[in-house]
């Protein structure tokens, strides 16, 4: 059974629908890349599993259960988790803090102070800085080791390698099996294809709010790709 | 001798201001309200421990215990009931629902106590003091105002560096819609904050009470007084607010000092060069967001 399935899912910005009728499935332990140009509705659909957004139509069910009208807060403690596109550290916070807000709702499981400081140096080092004073590298890992803290069962990481430098992008997905190896679920947001070929078990591509091209990556070809990123 | 004095007495008053101005900088800094009905509640907070002590003839330290937690629960309900709304509104909502409660609360004063002035009794406490030298004299009453000020303000900027709550309530104010992401129903966390805030209203409206002779319009005045110690301070900094409650008491004896009528003239004046040279306060908050 699916850990997350969504179905029908329409999602508008007043007039403009940014969504169209999509169907997404991720099984547990499964780690699933959405990429697609920009506009292509990903992260909208990231924030409408998360709980930012609502839906106009459709369902989304985590766990066997439909989710569609539990508030964000509430899908926290259900066990997701989304690392928000531009990172969206507390300024004002130290990195520590940071990390200790993140597990405000206190769910069990593998990730505490010490064991996310162990899959990332990067944040250790920081641990007192103000997130103010953070590169986007250290938000990007900040933010992850953070969304960490709740011990989601399905994270979410929305556009993890936007505007950072190709090592610290390196950096992050070095990451990324320590994550997947807890037996967490992810859900990757990527316009990097490249990046997102490499660690997804399975690919869906976005054009314009609908689903144009779904498979594991070893199944699908260069330039089916392009074709279905670009929508040429 | 004279001007020592003058200083000394601004100080002790400075912290009266700090305390009347610390559920104002509190509610500023984690939800962006301008609370226009600060000092109208105050005056509410006032009015309960005017009643307790008045006609039912409870001790004045009593009646403290008691007006603090009622107004930490007329916060909460306040936040649930009024801010929370008009704060998913955005814009000026917050701020015309905020300018709409000060006007009925006060008109609610006025209908139940009159415009009369009243205030709450505390016997010899009023006028002992402790004598400092030949023409120094400080009062009881006002040395404990401000050391309730500075232990309010520096207790409330230590639950916000330490406690779990309150580093929600920072974390608030940087990015509300990433705490939703953390698991904080940010809604929650506002009521509690508005709660603390009206508890050092509470406070705050209990000592001027006691200190002074009040009406429901006095409140204008208490939140006068409060915007400037903030605006002086520097908006989203208790420390701030402490310095400019102190700034602005010392700037009102001084220009007492001068003329008696100078008082209120020179802090407002101070308040002005402050927003003219130093608009954003003597100690601005480190990060801005």
């Amino acid at each position: 059974m699916s850990l997350l399935s969504v179905s029908g899912l329409d999602v508008h910005y007043g007039d403009f629908q940014a969504i169209y009728g999509l169907d997404l499935h991720i099984d547990e332990g499964e780690t699933l890349a959405v990429i697609g140009a920009n506009g292509a509705g990903k992260s909208t659909l990231m924030k409408t599993i998360a709980g930012l957004l609502s839906p106009t139509a459709g369902d989304i069910d985590f766990d066997g259960m439909s989710i569609v009208r539990t508030p964000a807060h509430k899908r926290v403690p259900l066990g997701i988790a989304l690392t928000p596109e531009g990172r969206r550290i507390f300024r004002s916070l130290t990195v520590e803090e940071n990390l200790k807000v993140g597990a405000h709702t206190k769910r069990k499981g593998p990730w505490t102070l010490a064991s996310v400081y162990e899959a990332f140096p990067l944040v250790s080092d920081r641990r007192d800085r103000l997130g103010v004073n953070l590169s986007g590298g250290e938000q990007q890992a900040a933010a992850i080791a953070r969304a960490l803290m709740s011990n989601p069962r399905l994270l979410l990481l929305d556009e993890v390698s936007l505007g950072l430098a190709p090592l610290a992008v390196e950096q992050i997905y070095a990451a990324l099996p320590s994550i997947t190896a807890q037996g967490t679920t992810v859900l990757v947001v990527e316009q990097d294809v490249n990046q997102s070929m490499r660690v997804a078990d399975r690919v869906q591509c976005l054009l314009e709010g609908r689903t144009v091209l779904e498979g594991p990556p070893s199944s699908l070809s260069r330039d089916e790709i392009a074709t279905a990123y670009f929508g040429i | 001798m004279q001007w020592l004095n003058a200083i000394i007495q601004g100080v002790l008053l400075g912290g009266l201001y700090a305390l009347l101005a610390a559920g104002l900088s509190l509610m500023f800094g984690v939800m962006r309200i301008v609370n226009l009905a600060h000092g109208v509640l105050a005056m509410l907070a006032a009015y309960v421990g005017y009643v307790l002590v008045d006609s039912f003839g409870v001790p004045w330290f009593l009646a403290v215990l008691i007006v603090v937690p009622v107004m930490a629960l007329v916060g909460y309900v306040l936040q649930w009931g009024l801010f929370n709304k008009a704060l998913s509104r955005g814009g000026l909502a917050p701020l015309l629902v905020a300018f709409g409660l000060a006007v009925v609360l006060t008109q609610l004063l006025q209908e139940f106590f009159t415009a009369d002035t009243r205030s709450i009794q505390i016997g010899l406490l009023g006028t002992n003091s402790i004598q400092l030298s030949d023409d120094i004299y400080i009062g009881v009453f006002p040395l404990i105002t401000f050391v309730v000020g500075v232990l309010v303000i520096a207790s409330v900027q230590i639950f916000l560096n330490k406690a779990p709550l309150g580093r929600a309530m920072r974390a608030a104010s940087d990015d509300v819609e990433t705490v939703k992401l953390m698991g904080i129903d940010n809604r929650q966390v506002y009521a509690l904050s508005t709660a603390l805030a009206l508890a050092t209203v509470g406070l705050a409206g209990m000592f001027i009470g006691m200190k002074t002779q009040f009406s429901p319009t006095y409140g204008d005045l208490v939140l006068i007084f409060a915007f400037e110690a903030v605006i002086i301070g520097g908006l989203g900094s208790l420390w701030g607010t402490l310095v400019g409650g102190i700034v602005l008491g010392v700037a009102q004896t001084l220009g007492s000092q001068i003329n008696p009528s100078y008082g209120l003239l020179i802090g407002n004046l101070v308040f002005l060069a402050i927003l003219a040279f130093r608009p954003q306060g003597l100690l601005p908050k480190a990060v801005t967001t």
